[in-house]
């Protein structure tokens, strides 16, 4: 237990904006560079260069691009409702500015004038702030859709609201487990447990709940191979077709940050947030304003875990540009498919066989601790396993045929005709033809 | 009959989403870290160009800075685009000369025929393809011009025996 000098209201209101500005312009900063980063990636996976002429190796690429959407015109279709029309690009940027608050993103910094938690609100609420947040993006998306008055537009903000409605069920689903084990919401306690609680990060204990978390957060970031409400080949590029300038910049900001925002969640529920892996040093809460359980704060311990913050976040970043630039969109009813028919009841069910295995443990008397975590990993093993082997032989995502309809009508076939598979026996070729 | 609509049985490993996905991530990081980087980057660095290339073309001058051509009029002749426009004119001496020789860049197709017919092996098609300009008019190249153009000859010929003979 360390315990530090209260801090002076002056004090917290000038650390509470600094911080908030801090955090705020990182972050935009961070957008801006993940857009250089997103068109690198994709031109190394493609075997070429990327943007390289403004600035060294292009680096200021995005100072070029954001000053290009300034200075751009700004149209306003003469057929769209101007009132949602303007309102839409707010609405999407304003959820994906503010749902970083809650995400704790190193450990306390001792200051001179008292202990700095470096999380922006740490809300009781935690997960639920972020959940309810991401459900408010969608709305921008919609309007936008709607406002537009173009089809493109429309179908891109129908498809939008359809899956993020549907994935949504599945993200708030796969993450009961970790409800189940930390006990708590907030995003502080769920980095602790994982430090301390548990001694083990929720990744191995509950992988399959991670798995269909990272699923789940593609959808609702319209990231492909997830996005529908874009699929620029079918949609033009679906809602912001019609959106110029800065009012197209602004979703293109809500999509990189709402990206970023997913990633420090991933990192921070699954990978252990802050916490540095086989060390003890930088395991320690704040229990009260300036009570510290745990180790003793130190500046370089928030330096260092704040880089492995950044490191475990950057890695999500980078997984999201590399699935996006190797995986085809998928079709609607694929999407579909895997969200209700997939998603949701291996969610439903691997929520049951969490709490089955955390009330046999703890009626075994185990310690909640670290064997209690390998015993959970051994068991995530057999759900996780079962999730695969059904994902691995879903022939509906695969894009043929559904298995158990052959001899059968399909739904749209014209009557007469059935669905007879086609085997390597000359008999069956012949009976075919 | 009723009509046999195909459904393909395929083993688990030709159809799985799953599998063909981690191949695909697998090929796609193996670019990422290693890329086979092919681009030329054109302006600052240029391709190589075949001896043989036909771009824009050039006359070639004598010493004292007069064009070699004769004006014998074989390369409007032979030319299958129509693009040459020569005015032929006499010296004192007798000396042909071509008093006007133009040539539409535009209605060229760098066959390189004038090259090839030129007995005095004064018309060129050379190695020089950056020849965009504003304006159409640009495109025309007159005699001054296909003269001060500096860009090396297209090597149709032997240059050991240029008359071919």
């Amino acid at each position: 237990m360390h315990e530090f000098a209260p801090m002076s209201p002056t004090a917290w209101w000038i650390i509470t904006v600094v911080k908030i500005l801090v955090v705020f312009v990182v972050i935009l900063i961070t957008v801006a560079m993940l857009t250089l980063l997103e068109r690198k990636i994709a031109a190394w996976i493609q075997d070429r260069l990327g943007p390289n002429r403004v600035g060294p190796t292009g680096l200021l690429q995005p100072i070029a691009d954001g000053l290009k959407n300034i200075l751009k015109e700004e149209t306003l279709p003469e057929q769209a409702n101007k009132v949602f029309f303007v309102l839409a690009p707010m609405i999407s940027i304003m959820p994906a500015a503010i749902t970083f608050a809650v995400v704790p993103f190193a450990a306390p910094l001792p200051t001179p004038w008292g202990l700095v938690d470096m999380i922006l609100a740490d809300l009781p609420i935690g997960i639920l702030y972020i959940l309810a947040l991401t459900g408010l993006g969608v709305y921008g998306i919609v309007m936008a859709g709607w406002a537009s008055n173009s089809k493109y537009s429309l179908l891109g903000g129908l498809r939008a609201s359809a899956q993020m409605v549907s994935y949504e069920v599945s993200l708030g689903l796969s993450l009961i487990p970790v409800f189940i084990l930390a006990g708590n919401v907030t995003l502080t306690q769920v980095v602790w447990d994982q430090q301390s609680g548990l001694g083990l990060w929720y990744a191995f204990p509950l992988g399959l709940s991670f798995f269909m978390f990272v699923i789940a957060s593609f959808a609702e970031t319209n990231r492909l191979p997830f996005d529908m409400a874009e699929a620029e080949s079918e949609l033009v590029t679906g809602y912001h077709t019609e959106y110029s300038s800065m009012k197209f910049s602004m979703f293109f900001i809500a999509e990189y940050s709402n990206m970023v925002t997913a990633s420090a969640l991933m990192a921070t529920l699954f990978l252990g947030g802050w916490d540095i892996p086989f060390f003890t040093f930088d395991d320690m809460r704040v229990i009260a304003p300036g009570v510290v359980e745990g180790a003793q704060p130190a500046v370089w311990k928030t330096l260092l875990t704040l880089l492995s913050f950044a490191i475990k976040t950057f890695f999500f970043i980078v997984l999201f540009m590399w699935v996006r630039w190797t995986v085809p969109r998928f079709r609607y009813d694929q999407i579909m498919h895997l969200g209700w028919k997939v998603l949701l009841p291996v969610a439903l069910g691997y929520i049951v066989v969490v709490a089955a295995a955390v009330l046999t443990l703890d009626s075994l008397g185990i310690e909640y601790g670290f064997l209690y975590g390998v015993i959970l990993t051994i068991v995530n093993l057999i759900p996780t396993g079962i999730f695969l082997w059904i994902i691995d032989r879903d022939r509906v995502i695969a894009g043929s045929a559904a298995p158990g309809l052959e001899g059968k009508r399909r739904p749209g076939m014209p009557v007469g005709v059935t669905a007879t598979p086609v085997r390597a026996g000359a008999a069956e070729e012949a009976a075919w033809r | 009959m009723a009509i046999g609509v195909k459904t393909m049985r395929r083993p688990t490993q030709n159809t799985s989403y799953l599998r063909a996905t981690l191949k695909g991530m697998a090929l796609t990081f193996r670019h990422l870290v290693n890329p086979k980087k092919v681009t030329i980057e054109y302006p600052d660095v240029k391709p190589p160009l075949s001896d043989r290339w036909r771009g824009t073309h050039r006359m070639a001058v004598h010493a004292d800075g007069r064009p070699k051509c004769v004006a014998c009029g074989l390369c409007p002749t032979i030319c299958p685009a129509n693009c040459i426009r020569l005015v032929p004119g006499e010296d004192d001496q007798g000396n042909r000369y071509p008093v006007v020789y133009e040539i539409d860049e535009f209605r060229c197709i760098f066959c390189g025929m004038c090259q090839e017919v030129c007995p005095v092996e004064a018309i060129h098609v050379g190695q020089d393809y950056e020849n965009a300009e504003y304006t159409r008019e640009r495109f025309v190249y007159d005699l001054d011009r296909l003269m001060a153009q500096d860009h090396p000859f297209s090597s149709l010929w032997d240059p050991a025996d240029p008359a071919g003979q």
